[in-house]
């Protein structure tokens, strides 16, 4: 087990390195550096411009060399933990992006786990009564979430709950807690927002997961094993339970690598029609702005996310299903 | 027919009847391909199905609410089908408009009506609108924009444009894919490793945050036209890597095939191999993979410019209509902009049916 974690992570490596290249690539993109945008913002809003500050950042990024030293050094002070400057906000930008990104964190891990609890019993439920009306009734209604854009829905929830219920669901923190630092208090105010975007987000996936369920379930309700098991008097609830259902939810762990990245997007794009502290809205601004520091930082902090989260389903794929911890290649 | 003929009608059917025939029994299926072509035969000829021009502004009916159509006039009496002219007032402590119908100006819907001039497919120059009605009434289906613009005839417009992006994004990914996918799949070695990476990575990247990034760096002053064209090819850049793997797979399992060994054998180059032999006996696959790859694009497009950096007027796709219903307080009070919506989701959901149905129906033994 030890030494397939060790694999996966040398694995990341490499793939870690052509993000940031990409990332840098982003950042690189608008035309001239930023420099000259900097100096081009503070002209025009009547500053005048410190000549020995901006030698200091030429300095630090590293404008006047050649491109691959200037994205040596970026990820350079990358790994000591300086992401750069955003000259829209004229802060370092890790101070700008360590909330916003642990708040998309929290809604991701929240989003799993309601997209689990809640497409499992379905997904269950559905195979089981195969062609029972609960069964069409619950096709339809996934059909229809899994056409329906996160963005779309949030659009749609949040004029449904403004025009007829006269409350405004975005955000995610009252307006008292907006501003405060972090307490129980805020914590459980958190909570009360948070199922709001989980539910909007999770809506598409549920209905996927629930699909997939069914579908490997039917497959192995039809197998000998569970009519041997049948015959031989096993409760119908433990008989399902305890075999089949387990089977079946094998291939949703190996689906987090490629939920997660989903996932992420979802809630970048949800967050600015709701209005959440996370990092979509922000990320937006920035690139409106050029601010490429910091978009390029988000870019690349938000992969690095659904990479680790990879990593992490990886593991837990092995350590469910040991022909994949004994060296089996095809899962890489 | 008697027995006997049904039975060699149905042994000597070609594969494509017999696909045919399976489809045909997938209702979902056959409501997404009706719904499907009904929504590409309006946007091939939006500029005369639609009442008006897209960026005509009617300023005297700025937020008006949907028409409403008439069938029985103020004596109760059946007439056929009519709008009133619309009356506008302003009150002027809160700015809000307030519109009424003036009684007894009727004006019936008219078929090859007379309207604003546009150049059918940019070569004819023409007024006659399928339907629509005589001024001073207007004919507003989905009611108006902050501008007086017809939001239906917007509708039309926006269709046009966001299935030409899938089309276009599409093909681009496809002929992506198809080259790439192909170069892994059938030489193998280490351009299949680094083809293999290369998806890999950019799998990686959420693509929502990817592509923003990407399109947000396209400089402010170019022309409208030259971003619709950056779009789809920013789209398929991250959009190939799904057909690729598909290929790659399929190749992998067809190169030890039997078939494929005989037209070595015979001396067939890999040209010929692949596009004679290899290519044509999974054309079903990629066109399955082909159709619910659209939608995905058809979306991505819609979020980056519901974002405002993705498409720009005068281009005028679904996502820039939805622009204008980002804010609450608007859709609120004028809901008749969240239309837009239900568009894209018909779209959506029309392709996912006609994916599902063609791929059940060209490889029945795949569940």
């Amino acid at each position: 087990m030890i030494a397939y974690i060790i694999r996966r992570i040398l694995l990341m490596i490499p793939t870690l390195v052509a993000i940031s290249i990409i990332s840098f690539i982003i950042i690189q993109l608008p035309p001239g550096d930023f420099l000259t945008t900097y100096v081009a913002q503070l002209s025009a809003s009547g500053e005048t411009v410190d000549q020995a500050e901006l030698e200091a950042l030429k300095e630090r990024f590293g404008l006047d060399e050649p491109m691959y030293m200037q994205y040596l050094k970026w990820a350079g002070n990358f790994l000591k933990g300086d992401f750069g400057h955003s000259f829209e906000w004229n802060k370092p930008v890790s101070e700008l992006i360590g909330e916003r990104l642990s708040l998309t964190v929290i809604i991701s891990v929240f989003t799993i786990l309601f997209t689990w609890a809640i497409s499992l019993p379905i997904g269950i439920y559905s195979a089981v009564r195969q062609y029972s009306w609960m069964d069409y009734f619950l096709t339809v209604i996934g059909f229809i979430g899994l056409a329906t854009p996160n963005f779309l829905f949030a659009l749609v929830m949040l004029w449904v709950s403004y025009a007829y219920l006269g409350l405004s669901i975005g955000g995610l923190f009252s307006p008292e807690y907006a501003e405060a630092p972090w307490s129980i208090a805020k914590f459980l105010d958190l909570l009360k927002h948070l199922w709001i975007p989980v539910v909007i987000v999770g809506t598409a996936h549920t209905a996927k997961f629930i699909r997939i369920i069914r579908g490997n379930l039917l497959d192995e309700l039809r197998k000998p094993y569970v009519t041997t098991a049948r015959a031989k008097g096993l409760s119908e609830v433990h008989l399902i339970l305890k075999y089949p259902v387990r089977v079946a939810i094998n291939p949703l762990v190996s689906t987090i690598g490629w939920t997660l990245p989903e996932l992420v997007s979802g809630i970048a794009i949800t967050a600015v029609v709701l209005n959440l502290p996370t990092t979509g809205p922000l990320l937006l601004s920035a690139l409106l702005s050029q601010d490429m520091q910091l978009a390029g930082t988000f870019i690349m902090l938000l992969s690095f996310l659904t990479v680790v989260g990879t990593l992490i389903s990886d593991i837990l794929l092995a350590w469910v299903d040991p022909r994949i911890r004994f060296g089996a290649r095809e899962g890489l | 027919m008697d027995q006997k003929q049904k039975e060699m009608k149905y042994l000597n059917a070609t594969w494509r009847q017999l696909v045919w025939w399976r489809y045909k029994k997938h209702t979902l299926a056959m409501i997404g391909l009706i719904s499907i072509s009904g929504m590409y035969f309006t946007a091939i000829f939006c500029e005369f199905l639609a009442p008006y021009e897209k960026d005509t502004r009617h300023l005297e009916a700025i937020y008006s609410p949907p028409s409403r159509i008439h069938i029985f006039d103020e004596n109760g009496s059946l007439r056929w089908p009519f709008v009133r002219q619309m009356d506008m007032e302003i009150d002027l402590e809160t700015h809000k408009m307030t519109f009424k119908e003036i009684m007894g100006k009727n004006y019936p819907i008219k078929l090859f009506v007379q309207g604003d001039p546009y150049l059918f497919w940019g070569m004819w120059e023409t007024d006659i609108h399928f339907f629509g009605v005589e001024t001073p009434a207007k004919l507003f289906l989905f009611g108006a924009d902050r501008m007086g613009r017809d939001v239906f005839s917007r509708c039309l417009y926006g269709t046009r444009i966001s299935l030409s992006i899938g089309m276009i994004g599409v093909f681009m990914s496809l002929v992506l894919g198809l080259t790439l996918g192909g170069i892994s799949g059938y030489s193998g070695g280490w351009a299949d490793v680094v083809i293999q990476r290369i998806i890999e990575i950019i799998r990686c990247f959420p693509s929502i945050p990817l592509w923003m990034g990407l399109s947000a760096s396209m400089p402010p002053h170019w022309p409208a036209l030259k971003v619709y064209f950056t779009i789809t090819l920013i789209l398929s850049l991250v959009g190939w890597t799904d057909l690729a793997r598909m290929v790659r797979g399929k190749l992998i399992a067809l190169r030890e095939e039997e078939f494929v060994l005989a037209a070595r054998f015979i001396g067939a180059s890999d040209a010929r191999i692949i596009f004679r032999h290899l290519l044509p006996s999974f054309t079903s696959h990629i066109i399955v993979s082909v159709t619910l790859a659209i939608p995905g694009m058809i979306l991505a497009e819609t979020a980056l410019s519901f974002l405002g950096i993705g498409l720009r007027p005068p281009i005028t796709s679904l996502g820039v209509l939805l622009k204008e219903a980002q804010n609450v307080t608007t859709v609120a009070l004028y809901p008749w902009l969240l239309i837009p919506v239900a568009f894209v989701i018909i779209i959506v959901l029309s392709f996912n049916f006609v994916g599902d149905g063609l791929r059940d129906a060209v490889d029945p033994y795949s569940r």
